[in-house]
């Protein structure tokens, strides 16, 4: 009889567990299933040095970066969290630990240009994705988001959310080590 | 006479412009209807508990115009889902397919109620086997009650 005491403990701890797991977890971090994909292709117009309204002529693509390990940092001028991660981008585009490419989404290129005067620019290139269909390709549903994206052009890492500093010394630096080698 | 013919005409006229039908939504309302039928299995990623038929999120917005555009162009509503399980996973699924990933998902439930069950018949297998019986102690004290009743 002293055995079934314990049991409602035992159902009690095992719930208190499994909630316990699900209030630590985030649950509007979906695994993208993009992960070890290659990354969708496009050709974009490139934001930076355009005079601001001129029609911008599409070009850039994951294609011009085949052959390097790099970052693809989707953003937005109207993004709080963007705002809240850009010293995190400088800092790392100051380390030059790869190239880091920025992809307005669903901005305005006056807006994104100006907030990249304001703010410090850190991505050796940036692309305009005006309507979000290359957003759509690459599962964004939550600016800002970053993808580690190997030599061969294949999505390794995606960050949903800003990148903190803890994230790039812990997953992605390691990550962009091995995969220089 | 005459003005009273014109008002009269003018009332009528109001009444023939308000029973216009109003123009439909979209172009095509069997594509509109397929994508309503698509949108309403689908998870807004976004707002996670609406549908992407029910969100007004921008995302939805814009993956409802996708979806549009690739029933337009005659592709079949497997290839539309699979487009979005390709780009978000199969958590945007509100009935997610059955494969290994997802066998706990399906099962769990039915996995706990076979243990619930198995936990009953123990139970009551162990209580019919020691309840009824009572101690000779018992026996005594139950044998100085006095007697009542019938």
């Amino acid at each position: 009889m002293k055995r079934h005491v314990l049991i409602p403990l035992l159902l009690f701890m095992v719930l208190a567990i499994f909630l316990a797991v699900g209030l630590n977890r985030d649950p509007r971090e979906v695994p993208s299933p993009l992960i070890g994909r290659p990354a969708p292709g496009f050709s974009l117009p490139r934001l930076d040095d355009a005079p601001v309204a001129m029609a911008l002529a599409p070009g850039f693509g994951p294609k011009d970066m085949a052959g390097k390990v790099w970052l693809l940092n989707v953003w937005a001028s109207w993004c709080v969290a963007c705002r809240q991660e850009h010293p995190v981008l400088v800092e790392f585009a100051k380390s030059g630990a790869a190239p880091l490419v920025g992809l307005g989404y669903k901005d305005r290129v006056a807006d994104a240009q100006g907030w990249l005067a304001r703010y410090g620019n850190p991505y050796s290139a940036s692309a305009v994705d005006a309507d979000g269909r290359v957003g759509i390709d690459y599962g964004v549903y939550g600016v800002p988001e970053t993808y580690v994206i190997d030599k061969a052009g294949t999505i390794r890492f995606k960050q949903i959310g800003p990148l903190t500093r803890e994230v790039l010394q812990a997953k992605i630096l390691p990550l962009i080590r091995e995969l220089e080698q | 006479m005459r003005p009273v013919l014109v008002m009269l005409l003018l009332v009528l006229a109001v009444f023939a412009a308000r029973a216009g039908e109003a123009p439909p939504l979209a172009e095509d309302p069997v594509v509109e209807q397929r994508l309503l039928a698509i949108a309403e299995e689908v998870r807004c990623l976004v707002c996670q508990n609406e549908s992407l038929a029910g969100s007004r999120a921008e995302l939805a917005l814009d993956l409802r115009r996708e979806i549009r555009h690739l029933l337009t162009q005659g592709k079949s509503d497997a290839e539309v889902l699979d487009f979005l399980v390709a780009r978000y996973g199969d958590f945007v699924r509100y009935r997610p397919p059955l494969k290994p990933t997802t066998w706990l998902l399906w099962g769990g439930p039915f996995a706990l109620l076979a243990a619930g069950l198995f936990g009953l018949v123990l139970f009551v297998r162990a209580r019919q086997g020691t309840g009824a019986a009572l101690t000779p102690e018992e026996q005594r004290e139950a044998a100085a009650l006095p007697d009542e009743g019938p």
